[in-house]
Parts: C-alpha cells; structure tokens; sequence
C-alpha cells in the first residue's frame, strides 16, 4: 500500500506543471510548463524529486491537501503561508521548505503574499506524461490529471518520506530592476515614440492575466500607418510581445498561442520572464531593451542564481546547533490573536472563480 | 534575420502568402533538421515554419545566437530544394450557418459584407479546394487557403472571447477549423464534426501541411449524428480516416 495525498480543495486554477512540452509548436501545441520553472525545480529539490519532475502549480491561496493513511513529504515554493491541520491542533509554516504529513494530517495554503504563482512538491509524484510531458495545457485537455485544472478528491500516490525536512535558509530576494526586452522581430511596425513609451513608460498587470498571457495597462502603443497592425501570421514565443490594434501590450506566457497575426514590438527575455509571470494583478513594471548577447549573459546568470538558491537547500534538523524544525513546529497557532490573524488570511484563500479567456 | 530575445530567431523571406515563400521556408527547415541530426546543432529545442518564415528556437544554455546564425548560414549552403510534400486530400463535413445558424453565427454577416447572398458564399466556400499551409496558434489549428477573393474580408473588428470548437471561420483568403473552444476575431459560417488533434494518434494533428482540404455542406441532423459518432475518435488510435479522399504516396 502507496502513501497517497488527497486534494482536499484544489484553490485556485492549480494545475500540474513540469518544465514544458517541446518540439510541437509547430503544429500549434503550445509549450506550457511552469510559469516560474525555478521555483518548480527548487520545490521538486526540498521534496528530494529530480528537479524536472511535476509538481503543483498553483495562481492564488486555498489548495487544501490530505495524506491518506501513510504519511507524505510535501515541498512549497513560493510566497504565502501554509498550515498544517491535524487532530490536535494547528501548526502554521512558512514557504521554501519540506513538511511530512502525518497520516489524517491536511496543509492548508494561505492566500499568497507576493506575486500570484506559487509551488507544492510531493515527493515520488507520478503524473504519466503525455506528448513527452506531463505539464497541463488545459484548453485542448492535455497533460496533468484528466487533462484539465485539479478538481477536489483527486488522488496522488507518493513515494517514501525518508531523510531529514530541508528548507532554504531564506527566501530568494524579489529583484525589483526593470524587466529587460530584446526589441522585434516587428518594432519597426511601430512609431518611434511609441517604442521609447514602452521603455520608459509604467505598466501595470491587468486583472486579466492568466496562464496564456497578461494583458499590461498603461500608454498605448501606436502603429506606424503605412505598416498596419496585422502581420502575416508567423511564430511566437513565450515572452512575445503582442500589440493588437488598440494598443494594449499583451506578454505572453507559457500557454500562449504558437503563431499570431498581430505585430510583436519586443520579446522579453528569458531571465527575465519568470519574473513577470508571477507578478500579481495590480503590480507595477517598467521595461529595459538590451541586447541579444546581454540577454545570453542574463540567462546564464539567473541559472546560476537558480543552482545557488538549489545548493543552499539544507536540513531543518540541527543545522549550526539549532533546531530549525523544532522552531517551526513550535510556531502552534494557540493564541486567539493569532489564530483570527491566521484565519483571516485563509477567508481571503477562497478561489475567485475561474478567469473568462 | 528577426531578433526573438534569447530562445528564439526569426529568418524571414517575405511578408505574405506565396507558394514560393512556402517552398523557402520548408527547404531551409529541412537542412536545419538535417543539421541537428548529424549533431552539428546542439541547443536547437524545435523550428517552427510557418507562412513565411522560420523560427528556431534554441536552450540559451547550451548554445548562443552567434552559433544559431552559422548552423543557419551552414543549413542555407547546404538548402537544397525542399522535399515535395506528398499531401492528402480530406474533404471534411460541414454544417453551414444557413442550416442552423449556431453552426456559422456569421454568415448572413459575411454575406452582406461581400455582396453576395449566403448561398453564394456557402458555394463557393464548399466547392474550393483548399491547401494547408502551416499550423499553428491552437493544436491541430491549420491556416489553409486561398479562399475565392470576392469572399476575403478582414478579421472582426470585435474579437469573440468565445468561439465554439469546431467552428468553421474565415479571415482575408484564409480559412480555417478551430479545433478548440477559444477567443478568436475569424467569421464563423459553419461547423465541423471531425475532431482534427489527439495525442493518441501517432500524428497529434490530423491535418499537416501540404495535404489539400475541400468541404462538403451536410444538414444539422448529419451534422449532429456525425458529431456522436466522431466523439469516439478521439480516444481511438487511428485519427477518421473516412474522410480521406486520396492518401496520397505512402509516408
């Protein structure tokens, strides 16, 4: 008998993510994955999976997961709180680390704190890939668990829990500098000033932002007359920057469309993309061009970024003499202060519905 | 060559749709594809043609931009004619909006933008043989044209957040299934039954580029009988290959 973890309630729009489905764009199957891969790949490291493995993505609070009758070892990537509820009272935990679920024993997941994306890992996870990948593409029912969003009483089976909890030993720092873009393949279907808008101007995550892109307000970008607005259609890719005929930027993300008939004015770059994938509705962003060769160093940069944050991973247990896990399990929610503090966050957790493409 | 940030470049070799471009793009993605199998190409992640251009799209972690242009400059020298596709011939049912106007919710619209009764315009689009000439925007999603020109319109200027899958749409020459529920600003003036992606079929899509499409008007009950008795096909191995006319030379 497999330990097996229960969804309880699924939050919202939670989804199974690897690192994405490649080789298929051109027949319009659009990569996916997950929108932030190097929290996925730290989540999948404090649960001790291989790094590319699927895990729980998830855009909101409110997921909610059971362990059945073996105990589980969980991961959470991303910034939010999260409880554990068991027969005997509530211990509350902080995100970027593992937990083991003891038989009976439900996590809770507050509504996120920063951003709007966030991870859960459960260790020797098994989600059959399909087309090479088990990264769910929902609007043509591919991947994940039945193709579609996770829905409440879905069933994992999870591998052992052996070894100690690990966790980082602080979370990775939010970087705040200008999201940086490589201008075209079409900015020469736009005015000049609009091009130096983009780059200057503030832009500000519309509500309506989703897995396929994220609509930006701000300055509208004009095309240049003699161009027009339509293109002959031809490829995207995650990171495009669409501009249709009103003006309004659209980036888009990892299930956005393969091909597109409207003018791209700039792509952003790969470093950078993950950023601007999990900010959240409201958020203000500015936009940097650079270079092609600029955008290479970034990436390998923010790779080895991703492998220091993956090589800090240590034991909660003993770590320099102290107890770390004892200190988070004695962070009991006893207090009533606390405890509607606590609740509070968890009646903001309830998922908003499911956003209308 | 287009700039695409990091991951991706863009060879561009014209802005339309041109038979000839077609042939381009298809001879320069068959020598990238050579190069990468003799493993002269590492970091190549997929190419994705389309009407007029080639887009590569590589892993920056394992190889650069610089090295992209030369597999690219290499594959070039090397181009040789693109390998004629030997494309099959579907003709698709479908259930056009004069019959039940849910199937084409757009083609009294279409009609009165063209001039032409929806009778007409339900004629000409039925009696055209059509060639796919890429894929792409959803899976299974093909461009395939040219529409007769007295039927070309530009896009809706109000996008459907909606369009039902299945739909049967038109935009400037272009024609096209959508073969998913999704947004989209092309008129709809019919419905197809035939489910047109599956990953349980060997080839994910069932139309590729270079087969040619034509289409026959069937009424709503066919229509719908179709629709229940297609449902299956989708969980089934092998794609509907009842609506083969001719399966071209053996693959």
């Amino acid at each position: 008998m497999r330990a097996v973890l229960e969804v309880v309630s699924p939050g919202a729009m939670a989804s199974i993510q690897d690192l994405g489905r490649h080789g298929l764009r051109r027949v319009g199957v659009p990569t996916a994955g997950a929108l932030e891969p190097g929290w996925l790949r730290l989540a999948n490291a404090l649960a001790g999976n291989e790094q590319d493995a699927p895990a729980i993505e998830f855009l909101g609070g409110g997921l909610s997961l059971r362990a059945l009758e073996h105990p589980v070892r969980i991961a959470l990537a991303g910034y939010f709180r999260a409880e554990v509820v068991a027969a005997g009272g509530r211990r509350r935990l902080d995100s970027w680390r593992s937990v083991t679920l003891a038989p009976g024993e439900t996590l809770r997941c507050a509504q996120l704190t920063a951003g709007r994306v966030a991870y859960l890992a459960l260790a020797g996870m098994r989600v059959p890939p399909q087309l090479g990948s088990a990264s769910t593409y929902a609007r043509a029912g591919l991947g994940g668990v039945d193709g579609g969003l996770l829905l409440a009483d879905v069933r994992f089976l999870a591998g052992g829990c052996s070894g100690d909890e690990k966790g980082l030993p602080a979370p990775p720092l939010a970087d705040p500098a200008p999201i940086r873009v490589v201008l075209g393949p079409q900015d020469d279907y736009f005015e000049p000033a609009s091009i130096a808008c983009l780059l200057s101007a503030a832009y500000q995550v519309s509500p309506a932002a989703d897995r396929m892109g994220m609509r930006l307000d701000g300055p509208l970008l004009r095309h240049r007359r003699e161009k027009g607005v339509e293109i002959t259609s031809d490829a995207t890719v995650p990171g495009s920057i669409q501009v249709p005929a009103q003006g309004q930027p659209i980036v888009l993300l990892a299930d956005g469309q393969t091909a597109g008939g409207y003018a791209k004015i700039a792509t952003v770059i790969s470093a950078d993309l993950p950023r601007l994938g999990v900010m959240a509705p409201g958020q203000v962003l500015h936009f940097r061009s650079v270079s092609v060769a600029v955008a290479e160093q970034a990436a390998r940069q923010r790779e080895a970024a991703v492998q220091a944050l993956l090589a800090a991973i240590a034991p909660l247990v003993e770590r320099s003499g102290i107890d770390l896990q004892a200190i988070y399990a004695a962070n009991l929610v006893s207090g009533v202060v606390d405890a509607q503090a606590m609740d509070d966050a968890f009646a903001l957790a309830d998922p908003p519905g499911k956003e209308e493409q | 060559m287009l700039d695409v940030g990091d991951t991706a470049v863009t060879i561009e070799f014209g802005d339309g749709v041109d038979q000839r471009l077609l042939a381009a793009v298809a001879a320069l993605d068959q020598a990238i594809a050579r190069q990468v199998a003799s493993g002269r190409a590492p970091g190549i992640v997929e190419t994705v043609p389309t009407f007029r251009s080639l887009t590569v799209i590589y892993d920056p972690l394992r190889t650069t931009r610089s090295a992209i242009e030369a597999v690219v400059r290499a594959a070039s020298e090397s181009s040789q004619d693109a390998i004629p596709r030997v494309g099959r011939h579907w003709r698709l049912p479908v259930c056009y909006g004069d019959q039940n106007a849910a199937c084409g919710p757009d083609l009294e619209a279409l009609a009165a933008a063209c001039a032409l009764p929806s009778e007409e315009v339900l004629r000409l689009h039925s009696t055209t043989t059509y060639d796919v000439y890429m894929l792409g925007f959803l899976p299974g999603f093909a461009f395939m044209g040219d529409l007769p020109k007295v039927l070309a319109q530009p896009r809706r200027s109000e996008p459907r957040l909606r369009v039902p899958a299945g739909s049967v749409a038109t935009a400037g020459t272009l024609t096209a299934i959508y073969p998913w529920e999704s947004p989209g600003g092309w008129h709809l003036i019919g419905a197809c039954p035939v489910p047109l992606f599956s990953p349980a079929w060997a080839q994910a899509a069932l139309l590729q580029p270079g087969d040619r499409v034509s289409f026959r008007a069937v009424d709503a009950a066919e229509y719908r009988s179709l629709l229940d008795e297609l449902a299956a096909s989708r969980a089934s191995p092998t794609p509907p290959d009842a609506f083969l006319v001719d399966a071209g030379a053996a693959r």
